[in-house]
């Protein structure tokens, strides 16, 4: 299992980041690896409850990823799985981890997004993996 | 079916150990070494060398052919190519999101304050 963990200090108070991070007005300001704008953005925020988010490169194509919230402290942490729905990248499930820490010019977040062990993973996953990974391949060959 | 999910879990849990990534940074400077080659640089036993080119060899990232009483390791750079792949992806997709959620609720906390006064 791998993770990438990032690491950002943002000149905002926790509560403030953590609801640009949880609520639907927030997902739609910033969600996506380019400027594209987000289509759709959904948040139920509670325990259980779930995210989606479609969004358009400025390639023009479309990618859809949603999730369902595992842990939510505010304004300290939250834990949610992961997964394309469409323009898919991953073939499965895996878990985002963000936690807040107030420190004197705002809150310092450090962000992991890890794959999930095998077990997990074959649960959460049953078929289909073949066209996922056609779609993996397809959004590794564009240029970033 | 190939299961792509075990592949990469295997290549990650292969590349975690410091010894294994520097016997993968070794061949890739000089590709088809000796185990006694490899084994050099570190203050470990053969033995323990070789249990780590087993792990690496079970991740797909190294093979082992064996010509007399030679054993060449070789890279094998598909299972890394992979890996990787899959953190430059999340990477740039994380990394540009969360400058633009940082701007965004730095601009939230300015308008905070100035509503405050």
């Amino acid at each position: 299992m791998t993770s990438l963990t990032l690491v950002r200090r943002i000149n905002a108070r926790p509560s403030i980041v953590f609801d640009a991070l949880t609520t639907a007005e927030g997902i739609a300001q910033w969600w996506g690896p380019d400027a594209g704008p987000v289509l759709v953005a959904e948040s139920d925020v509670r325990i259980g409850g779930r995210y989606r988010v479609r969004f358009r490169l400025l390639d023009g194509s479309e990618h859809e990823s949603s999730g369902t919230y595992l842990e939510l402290v505010k304004p300290e942490r939250v834990v949610m799985t992961w997964r394309w729905l469409a323009g898919g990248a991953d073939p499965g499930e895996s878990r985002v981890e963000i936690t807040l820490r107030a420190i004197p010019e705002g809150t310092e977040l450090t962000f992991t997004h890890s794959r999930l062990h095998d077990e997990e993973s074959r649960r959460s996953h049953e078929g289909g993996w073949s066209g996922a990974l056609r779609k993996l391949e397809a959004l590794f060959a564009r240029p970033s | 079916m190939v299961n792509y999910q075990r592949r990469l879990n295997r290549t990650f849990a292969a590349l975690v150990d410091p010894t294994r990534r520097a016997i993968l940074a070794h061949l890739q400077r000089k590709d088809g070494a000796s185990v006694s080659e490899l084994a050099e640089p570190f203050s470990i036993k053969l033995p323990a060398v070789m249990k780590h080119l087993d792990v690496l060899a079970d991740a797909g990232l190294v093979t082992r052919s064996k010509a007399g009483r030679t054993v060449t390791v070789r890279l094998r750079a598909q299972p890394m190519r992979e890996a990787m792949q899959w953190l430059r992806h999340y990477e740039r997709f994380w990394s540009s999101s969360l400058d633009r959620l940082a701007l965004y609720a730095k601009e939230k906390e300015a308008m905070a304050r100035s509503e405050r006064r």
